[in-house]
């Protein structure tokens, strides 16, 4: 620890400050960045327990553990906290750390808002987190809060849940705010657009669809509000609202959110199979145009998830050829991604493992995805365990994979050790067959047949749930040993070089590991 | 930033500026989705949403003798409405273009003064633009005094031009208590002026 903090303390005037206000007051993104990470590490573990919590209950029919009542808030908190609290942090802590450093500035462009977007956090989801201990109990209503169950039937409690999304939805649309003043404005030199390394492209994109969609969000959960205190009728039939309009206002949201959790987890792919493949990323124009088209449409395919409300033919149609279009950008990434690959000298560290997998799964989790796009067989699919294992396949085996190779693949740079490589890869194969464990099964009894968010289910589903659930302990006891990789690679472990992996390329190689608290103070020259 | 005093970006305040604006802007759409969706039902009669009070002009009255549409009437009442209330007929079969009349009753069996709303949805959704209503009670809030009774007519048109595939149109209605609300104060404060002898409400 000593010889970090000289080592800050010889090629600068002052490193961070001491104690706690350092992390209060801190406005250098390497500093937030951590914050955000350890935060989005935190939030993983509170909604992994809820995830065990449902998974134990489904382990056998009838009810064992919890009363349907509790079943409901594990399912719907787990969904708000895994979608709010953990992936959306770790992405944004990433960018944090990498994006000043990758394009050569010295902090972000805002560094005091960077700051205040951080610390809402912990106050949101404190907040959430609290109406669970509350009498009414926590939100009960789904992670996708339809009206009227979140407004004429929600517990008490469902006023801090209003407010702790528009918290988070205001952290989220500052960091995007100070991604794109950043990355358009601070470039180092010679940096031109098409130069950029594809993490920042992937998160420039998707801080332009968070400033798109966020602000709806805070309009849905707005007139939830008005509807719950003030006597308005946005959903409300009695009034001449209508529920119907509250899911074409989610899902306008909804949809782009999903992308916005995995654009990101592209760039980072791109970064990582290019650098173990010893080769420079194949097609990285078609990638940032395919990047650009699935962020375009985004915003035309939300109803995909309504199918089964009532569309007329036309729309049913219009929604599932515009989704199933989706699949042609996607295809040119994963294309690139192979040949990214082809005749590369690859070696298989944890964050290529990783990487690897991300490319696998998240394929498979667009395949069922395409099953799903396919209006009249969405209606057999529809509020299933399909449903639940497609989009853990896209987020759990896609999102998170990508952002645990990314924290491998940069931790070296950020603490200046090497993580023990054994244990890494341990972690990864007990993550890789805990999660196909999990979730591979759900794709059988969601097909014969059995509902998501319920706590009890028919017999014949009892074996596909038996291996789900052991599949979830085997994929969620081993991120304690992720957390003792992260406290044994902060404080020992072989000095990392400064380039750390072999071919690795961007400027953020070309600072010393690890990186001293501050960065590019004058910007280098890109060629 | 510990290079000396913070130097910004002259461009990052415009950068910024603009993209609060289209936060801003974005809050503003989720609101406009509300009208637009209404605007966007009733154009398509999507949702099965009918229109409001439709005009009679005598050039509708030529009556499609040679084609018979059945007429189904489905009635309820939403889960915390204690009235009693239904069609007087399950259905009727009527001639696109005439002018046809059914009767739905209404009863509040409770010791309260209350006030209904209904409303109103066709499927297939169709036939809700061909489908019009001269008069309908759905059009404005019922007050009922307790165990006070009503008989409501509804007066409707259906339209010549309704497409040859669709033989049979449901119309629903689901009767609302709204005695709580601000619509169902102001009719009860309506109807006490009324019962008081005062200036009638313009209907």
């Amino acid at each position: 620890m000593s010889a970090v903090i000289d080592a800050h303390h010889d090629d600068h005037d002052h490193g961070p400050a001491k104690g706690i206000t350092r992390w209060l007051y801190t406005t250098n993104h390497k500093d937030i960045g951590s914050m955000y990470l350890w935060f989005s590490f935190i939030m993983l573990l509170v909604g992994g327990v809820m995830a065990l919590i449902i998974r134990a209950e489904l382990f056998q029919p009838g009810l064992q553990f919890v009363d349907p009542a509790l079943f409901n808030q594990m399912t719907t908190n787990h969904g708000l906290i895994m979608v709010f609290g953990a992936i959306m942090p770790a992405f944004v802590g990433l960018a944090n750390w990498m994006i000043p450093m990758m394009i050569g500035a010295p902090d972000m462009a805002l560094p005091r808002m960077n700051n205040l977007s951080f610390w809402i956090l912990p106050f949101a989801f404190t907040m959430l987190i609290s109406t669970l201990f509350m009498e009414s109990g926590g939100p009960n209503f789904g992670w996708t809060f339809y009206a009227p169950l979140s407004t004429t039937y929600a517990p008490e409690s469902v006023t801090y849940f209003i407010f702790a999304v528009h918290l988070a939805g205001a952290s989220s649309i500052m960091g995007a705010i100070n991604i794109i003043a950043t990355i358009l404005n601070m470039r180092a030199p010679g940096m031109t657009l098409m130069k950029m390394p594809m993490f920042v492209w992937a998160w420039l994109i998707t801080a332009y669809l968070l400033i798109a969609v966020m602000p709806v969000l805070a309009g849905a959960v707005t007139m939830m509000l008005f509807d719950i205190h003030f006597g308005t009728s946005f959903f409300d039939a009695a009034g001449g609202g209508d529920p119907v309009l509250f899911q074409h206002v989610f899902w306008f949201f909804g949809h782009p959110k999903v992308y916005i959790m995995i654009l990101p987890a592209f760039g980072i792919v791109s970064h990582i199979i290019s650098t173990f493949a010893r080769k420079p990323l194949f097609g990285y124009d078609s990638m940032v145009y395919a990047t650009s088209s699935i962020a375009f449409l985004s915003f035309i395919v939300w109803a995909h998830h309504m199918f089964t409300v009532g569309m007329p033919l036309a729309g049913e149609l219009f929604f599932m050829y515009a989704t199933m279009l989706i699949a042609v950008p996607t295809g040119v990434k994963v294309f690139n991604w192979v040949s990214t690959m082809w005749r590369g000298s690859m070696t298989f560290e944890t964050p290529m493992l990783f990487a690897l997998a991300f490319v696998f799964l998240f394929t498979i989790g667009g395949f069922s995805g395409l099953m799903l796009a396919i209006a009249p067989a969405d209606f057999q699919y529809h509020d299933t365990y399909f449903v639940v294992a497609h989009f853990h396949y896209v987020l759990v085996s896609g999102a998170l994979f990508s952002i645990f190779g990314a924290v491998y693949f940069w931790l070296p740079k950020w603490t200046g050790h090497m993580y023990n490589e054994s244990l890494g890869k341990l972690h990864f194969w007990l993550s890789f067959i805990g999660v196909n464990l999990a979730f591979f099964p759900m794709h059988f009894s969601g097909l014969a047949g059995m509902p998501r968010r319920i706590p009890d289910y028919a017999l014949q589903f009892a074996d596909f749930n038996a291996w789900s659930t052991v599949g979830a302990f085997v994929f969620g006891l081993p991120q304690l040993l992720f957390l003792w990789i992260l406290v044994q690679v902060i404080r020992t472990g072989k000095q990392a070089t400064a380039e750390v992996w072999e071919g690795a390329e961007g400027l953020e190689w070309t600072v010393p590991s690890p990186a001293p608290y501050h960065t590019f103070a004058t910007p280098p020259v890109v060629r | 930033m510990s290079q000396g005093p913070e130097q910004r970006n002259p461009r990052t305040g415009r950068t910024v500026g603009r993209l609060v604006l289209g936060g801003l802007a974005m809050f503003g759409f989720a609101f406009a989705l509300v009208p637009l969706y209404d605007v966007i039902c009733e154009v398509t009669g999507l949702n099965g949403k009918t229109g409001g009070r439709y005009e009679y002009v005598e050039a509708d009255a030529a009556v499609d003798e040679g084609r018979v549409v059945t007429i189904r009437f489905v009635t309820n009442t939403n889960e915390a409405m204690p009235w009693a209330f239904g069609a007087r007929a399950g259905g009727m079969t009527v001639h696109p273009g005439g002018i046809n009349e059914a009767i739905f009753y209404a009863h509040n069996p409770t010791s309260q003064v209350m006030v209904a709303q209904t409303i109103p949805s066709v499927a297939p959704g169709r036939a809700a633009s061909y489908f019009h209503k001269t008069q309908c009670f759905c059009f404005d809030q019922q007050v009922l005094q307790p165990g006070e009774a009503v008989e409501m007519p509804v007066r409707f048109i259906v339209d010549r031009d309704l497409p040859e595939s669709i033989g049979t149109i449901s119309l629903s209605y689901t009767m609302f208590d709204v005695t709580n609300t601000a619509a169902g104060r102001w009719a009860l404060e309506e109807a006490r002026t009324e019962a008081a002898g005062g200036p009638a409400a313009g209907g």
